[in-house]
């Protein structure tokens, strides 16, 4: 035999099986002990096994490392090829309560859509009392109330059938966050939107309409980015390649932008604003851009560092400017 | 709640900053930006005590120092701009929250309400600012420089056990005393119906400032506690050692 094949079988240890410590990362006790465990397994088996001894610490709210204070281990890691004998010494942290992406955007979208209905339909109490249950005289508020819900629909469709999900899970504290973010910004707006004193838009029904035509292209324009983007994740993780125009004229704004798919967001609520005319929601179109912008100027960092071969010509979100 | 929490940044971030960062201008200009501050809120201190000497009351000494603490409170803005280029190593959103809430205090209810100007709680938290901005100001001074006496850092961990608590009951007693003028006059509210769809209405604001207070003041307090530990802590160790 080869002078590796002999020092693989007889020099290696353990190539037997590995004994698993887990300590708790803060009061560094031994809360579990696996016995016998396959050097081939992975972290995600390992957490399998640990939440046998503990199965309300589901794998997704579980935190391995090797040192307290070091990296969290990821789940494809395998026990032979970390740097462990034939004890394996690890530290557990508990991350919380976790909820899958999916439920955590249907979460999200679903208390815009139902809030801004229920101003719609003037429910009692939100308005004074002559007011309940009536509607607005202004065919701008029903249209209106059309757009946002269809937008709310599109997201919560998009977020079933379009999307794949990289990491599994996220935080509770953050969800909640999120959800009083969007549902308490669309509280503030379709309380204005459906006041009983609301004031349609200063230049009628030509206002309106192209705001609505704007609204239109640039919803379409946000589903096409989607569907691309979720087209590219479809060819594996290996062939990794940024996003470029396809033959819908939609995605040609890839020539300008490394994140249309802000630009179109962002456009879709300037274009709202402008159906409206309501402070609130301009105000609700700021912040929204804010964040997309560092997300988009953190995408385009990424995008710019992997890929050698970036075009310059893209900006993060706004095209030649931002 | 800004009485002591204006220092409480420069705390969770600074106290040992680096000075890798910026240059000799820098350091240059943040030591005469320290000592104009320190001596302008002198400056502040000076007035009350002799317009206080002069009246013989506590009375309307607001209006003996209106002036210099509008003007320095405001400079106090540069401090965002600081942290924004880098030359201090702290968090722009935390001092920029200190900042403006002390420039509202200032500005949006003070000088906004004229009625409040006469109450006792305005000299509440004017005497509580300028004594933790004296402090805070030459401490930055004597950092800046690396001679930092230990007297200004005790003084600089210690005094905020009263100043901070006698700040905040003066500023909430200075937003309660304004409240009712401001729902008479209708002081920065918009009304429905208008062009933009719009409204707000600054006396239920006003409650919801007061009502934040209840939140952010434990966690300042004792944010600063924590620090006084980290800080002073290791000479209360040595002393005991001898």
């Amino acid at each position: 035999m080869s002078r590796t094949t002999f020092f693989e079988k007889c020099c290696r240890p353990g190539t037997g099986t590995i004994q698993v410590a887990v300590l708790d990362a803060n009061t560094r006790e031994q809360i579990c002990f696996l016995d016998k465990v396959d050097p081939y397994s992975t972290i995600g088996n390992i957490k399998c096994l640990f939440q046998k001894s503990y199965p309300h610490w589901y794998p997704a709210r579980q935190a391995l490392k090797l040192d307290p204070k070091g990296k969290i281990l990821r789940d494809e890691e395998i026990l032979l090829h970390l740097p462990v004998g034939t004890t394996a010494t690890m530290f557990f942290i508990d991350l919380g309560p976790q909820l899958g992406w999916t439920m955590v955007f249907l979460a999200e979208y679903i208390g815009p859509l139902l809030t801004y209905l229920l101003f719609y339909f003037r429910v009692p109490y939100i308005y004074s009392h002559r007011y309940a249950s009536t509607s607005s005289p202004h065919p701008v508020v029903t249209r209106a109330c059309a757009c946002h819900t269809f937008h709310y629909v599109k997201r919560m469709i998009e977020t079933i059938f379009v999307h794949r999900f990289t990491h599994g899970t996220m935080p509770l504290r953050i969800i909640v966050r999120n959800c009083a973010y969007y549902w308490g910004f669309s509280a503030w707006l379709a309380y204005y939107i459906n006041h009983p004193l609301y004031t349609p838009p200063s230049y009628g029904e030509i206002q309106f309409n192209y705001g609505l035509i704007m609204f239109v292209m640039c919803e379409l324009g946000n589903f096409s980015i989607h569907v691309t983007l979720n087209n590219l994740r479809g060819d594996g993780i290996r062939g990794r390649r940024y996003p470029i125009p396809t033959k819908n004229p939609f995605t040609w704004l890839f020539l300008f932008v490394s994140c249309p798919n802000y630009t179109y967001e962002v456009g879709a609520w300037v274009s709202f604003s402008i159906m409206t005319q309501c402070l609130p929601v301009a105000f609700y179109t700021l912040l929204g851009f804010i964040q997309m912008s560092i997300w988009a100027k953190g995408k385009h960092r990424a995008y710019s560092r992997e890929f050698k071969d970036y075009p310059s010509l893209r900006m993060a979100i706004i095209p030649l400017i931002l | 709640m800004s009485a002591a929490a204006a220092g409480t940044s420069k705390a969770a971030h600074g106290d040992v900053a680096p000075k890798k960062r910026r240059g000799p201008g820098a350091l240059a200009y943040l030591v005469i930006y320290n000592v104009v501050m320190t001596a302008g809120w002198l400056v502040i201190a000076v007035g009350l005590v002799r317009a206080y000497l002069a009246r013989g009351s506590y009375h309307g000494l607001y209006y003996s120092i209106e002036k210099p603490l509008k003007f320095f409170q405001t400079g106090a803005m540069l401090e965002i701009l600081h942290c924004a280029v880098g030359i201090v190593p702290s968090s722009v959103v935390l001092t920029g929250f200190q900042v403006m809430s002390r420039v509202f205090l200032t500005w949006a209810v003070t000088h906004s309400v004229r009625e409040v100007q006469s109450e006792d709680s305005v000299l509440l938290f004017v005497t509580a600012w300028t004594v933790t901005e004296i402090i805070r100001y030459s401490f930055y001074t004597f950092s800046l420089l690396n001679h930092l006496p230990f007297l200004i850092k005790w003084a600089r961990y210690t005094f905020f056990f009263v100043l901070y608590p006698m700040g905040v009951t003066g500023e909430l007693l200075t937003i309660y005393a304004a409240l009712p003028y401001v729902q008479k006059t209708g002081l920065y509210s918009v009304t429905l119906p208008n062009k933009y769809n719009f409204s707000f209405d600054y006396h239920s604001f006003l409650i919801l400032v007061m009502i934040s207070y209840i939140p952010l003041f434990p966690q300042l307090y004792f944010h600063m506690i924590r620090q006084r530990k980290k800080v002073l802590g290791h000479i209360e160790d040595y002393s005991k050692v001898e």
